[in-house]
C-alpha cells in the first residue's frame, strides 16, 4: 500500500505500450481504502451514533432509552429549539458573523497590501501573518486574559493612571468576539492572499483604462476576481468559530454562553444530557452543511 | 485615465497592516513578556526572574503531558501522512465513480466543528465499544482529524502535476515504478511534507478534540494549560505558553529551511497558502 504504483508496475514492468492497465476505478478505491477505513469508523459511524443518541429517550444518565426506529423522540430537538437554548444559539451565530466580518474588514486590506507587495520581503510578510496561526488557539486567548483579565494588564495600567483599576473587560460579547477574531484571522487573511495574488493585475489596468473609477473597479474586477478566496475565508472563520467554547469559557461569563459550551457541558461537564447535547449538535452540523452545500454549489468542489 | 490618489491608498494599506501586525503581536509579546515577572500573580512588573522556567522543568505533571502531546503528534503524523497521502493520489490522479463522493467527505469532515466531532467519537469509543478512553483513543481521533488536512494539501500540490512528464519519462524508457520513484514522488514531496508539518501543527495545538477522546492518563500540553487556566492567569502558563511558541517556531523555522532548499531544486516550496 505505501508504493502506490506498485501494483500496476508487476503487470507493465517493459511494456511500452501500456498494456493491461488496471483500470482507474480499482487504483482509486485501492488507495482510498485506508481512508475509507478510518472515515467509517471515526466518522461516519460515530455521527450516526449521535444521530441516534439525538433521538433517544433520557432517563437518567449514563442510561437513556434504546433508539428506535418505532419510538423516535423528538423532544429532544424541540428542547434544543426552545427558548432556554435557541437565544444561546442564536448569539452562537451572531459572535461568529461578527467575528467573521471583522476579519474581513482586517484581513482583506492586509492580504492585499502584502499581495501587492512588489519588494523582497513579501513572503516574509506572509509568514508573520503565519506565525501567530501556528501558536495554540489556547495560548492566544489565554494572551488576552492577560490582558483583558481582572488583574490583567489593562486594568493595572489604568489603576497607575488613576483610572480605576477594577474595570470588567472580560465577561462582555465583545471580549468573545476580539477572542474569535484574533484567533481566526490568518485563516482569513491565507485563502484572501491567495486569490489576490492569482489576479491578473492588467484586469484592473483595463478597467481604469475604460473608464472606471475606483470604487466601480472594485466592486466589478476586484471582487469578482477574489470572491472563491473570500468565501473560503468565510467559511474557514465561521465554523470555528461558531462552534467554538474555548474563547467563550475564558472571555466570557454566563451572559455570553455559547452553543459550544452548551453540548461540552452536556457531554463532559455537569449537565449530564447526552440526547441534548447531540440533538443541539446535529443542529450545528445541519446548519453549517446547509451553508456548505450553497458553497460547494456556487464556487465548486475543486477550488477546495 | 489615471489612478487618483493611489499613493494615499497605499499609504493607507501600509498602515492598516502595520496596526494589523501590531494587533496579532503585541498580545503574545506582553505574554512572553509576563513570564519572566517575578511576581506570583498579578501583571505589576516586580523584577526580572526566570523562577517560573525553573520551576515548570521540574513539574512530573508538565513533563508527562509534554511527552503524551508529543507522541500523539508523532504517531498521529505519520498515520495521517500515509494515509492522507495514499488518498491524495487517488483523488488527483484518478477518476472514477465514487471521487466526488469521496471528496464531499472530506470537505464535511474539514467543516465539522471540532466540538461536534469530539462527541460523536466519544459516543462512539464509550457507549458502542465500551472502550475506556485515554491516550490510545486520543490518537485514534487526531488520525482521523489529521487526514482531511493532509488530502488537501497533498491533493493540491498534485493538481500542478504536468502529466507530459511521466509520458516523457516512459518515451524515455522508463517503467512505471520508476518514473513513479523519480519523477512523481520527488515532486509531490514537498506537498507531502507541508501536509505533514501541518497534520502536526494541528495535532500539537489541538484542545477540543482531545478534550472529549481523552481520559485518565492522556492529558496533553493543551488539556493540561486548559485545566490550569481555570484557577486564572499565572506566570508559569505564560512559561509554558513562551516554550510551547519557541517551539512552534522553530518547527515553522525547520519548515522554511526545507522549503527554502526544495525550491532551490526546483521542485517548488512549501505553499502556505495551499491549506487554503
Amino acid at each position: 500500500m505505501t508504493a502506490p504504483s506498485a501494483e500496476t508496475s508487476s503487470n507493465e514492468a517493459g511494456a511500452p505500450h501500456r498494456a493491461r492497465r488496471v483500470p482507474d476505478w480499482v487504483k482509486g478505491h485501492i488507495l482510498l481504502l485506508p481512508t475509507s477505513v478510518v472515515f467509517l469508523f471515526l466518522l461516519i459511524i460515530p455521527t450516526w451514533i449521535v444521530i441516534q443518541i439525538s433521538l433517544a429517550r433520557r432517563v437518567e444518565f449514563p442510561l437513556f432509552g434504546r433508539f428506535s426506529w418505532h419510538h423516535l423522540v423528538w423532544s429532544n430537538y424541540s428542547d434544543a429549539l426552545n427558548p432556554v437554548y435557541l437565544p444561546i444559539m442564536i448569539r452562537s451565530i451572531e459572535y461568529a458573523a461578527f467575528a467573521t466580518l471583522i476579519c474581513i474588514a482586517l484581513g482583506f486590506p492586509l492580504a492585499y497590501w502584502i499581495a501587492r507587495f512588489s519588494g523582497r520581503f513579501r513572503n516574509v510578510f506572509l509568514v508573520l501573518v503565519i506565525i501567530p496561526f501556528l501558536t495554540s488557539y489556547l495560548i492566544r486567548i489565554y494572551a488576552w486574559r492577560v490582558i483583558l483579565g481582572g488583574d490583567g494588564l489593562l486594568n493595572t495600567t489604568l489603576g497607575h493612571l488613576g483610572l480605576g483599576s477594577s474595570h470588567e473587560f472580560t465577561n462582555t460579547s465583545g471580549a468573545v468576539i476580539l477572542g474569535l477574531v484574533y484567533g481566526f484571522l490568518p485563516f482569513m487573511v491565507l485563502p484572501l492572499y491567495a486569490s489576490i495574488e492569482r489576479m491578473d493585475k492588467a484586469l484592473i489596468e483595463a478597467s481604469y483604462d475604460l473608464g472606471h473609477g475606483k470604487a466601480s473597479t472594485f466592486w466589478r474586477v476586484i471582487l469578482p476576481s477574489v470572491l472563491p478566496g473570500l468565501v473560503a475565508g468565510v467559511l474557514l472563520v465561521f465554523i470555528p468559530a461558531v462552534g467554538d467554547f474555548v474563547t467563550a469559557d475564558y472571555l466570557g461569563g454566563v451572559r455570553t454562553r455559547v452553543i459550544g459550551q452548551v453540548i461540552d457541558d452536556n457531554f463532559v461537564g455537569g449537565g449530564n444530557n447526552w440526547p441534548l447535547g447531540s440533538a443541539l449538535s446535529m443542529l450545528l452540523m445541519l446548519f453549517i452543511l446547509i451553508g456548505v452545500f450553497v458553497y460547494l454549489w456556487r464556487v465548486g468542489e475543486d477550488t477546495l | 485615465v489615471s489612478r487618483p490618489k493611489s499613493a494615499l491608498r497605499a499609504r493607507y494599506l501600509k498602515w492598516h497592516a502595520l496596526l494589523v501586525y501590531v494587533f496579532l503581536f503585541l498580545p503574545i509579546v506582553i505574554l512572553i513578556v509576563f513570564s519572566f515577572n517575578h511576581a506570583r500573580s498579578g501583571t505589576d512588573w516586580t523584577g526580572f526572574s526566570t523562577r517560573w522556567y525553573h520551576q515548570l522543568i521540574h513539574d512530573p505533571d508538565v513533563l508527562r503531558a509534554f511527552r503524551a502531546t508529543l507522541k500523539v503528534a508523532f504517531i498521529a503524523t505519520a498515520a495521517a501522512t500515509v494515509i492522507g497521502t495514499l488518498g491524495a493520489f487517488a483523488l488527483a490522479r484518478f477518476h472514477f465513480f465514487g471521487r466526488a463522493g469521496y471528496s464531499t467527505l472530506v470537505f464535511i469532515s474539514l467543516v465539522m466543528p471540532e466540538v461536534v466531532m469530539g462527541i460523536s467519537m466519544l459516543a462512539f469509543f464509550k457507549r458502542e465499544l465500551h472502550w475506556q478512553t485515554n491516550l490510545n483513543t486520543v490518537i485514534l481521533a487526531h488520525i482521523a482529524f489529521c487526514i482531511p488536512f493532509v488530502v488537501v494539501v497533498v491533493r493540491a500540490r498534485l493538481a500542478q502535476f504536468d502529466d507530459r512528464l511521466i509520458d516523457a519519462a516512459s518515451d524515455l524508457g522508463a517503467t512505471p515504478t520508476q518514473s513513479f520513484l523519480r519523477i512523481v514522488l520527488p515532486l509531490a514531496a514537498p506537498g507531502i511534507a507541508a501536509g505533514a508539518m501541518l497534520a502536526f501543527t494541528i495535532s500539537l495545538d489541538d484542545l477540543v478534540i482531545t478534550h472529549f477522546t481523552t481520559g485518565p492518563g492522556g492529558t496533553t500540553l493543551p488539556n493540561y494549560i486548559f485545566g490550569e487556566l481555570h484557577f486564572g492567569v499565572s506566570p508559569a502558563i505564560n512559561a509554558l505558553s513562551t516554550i510551547v511558541l519557541l517551539f512552534s517556531l522553530l518547527l515553522l523555522t525547520l519548515a522554511g529551511i526545507l522549503s527554502v532548499r526544495s525550491s532551490r531544486r526546483g521542485a517548488g516550496g512549501i505553499d502556505a497558502t495551499a491549506i487554503a
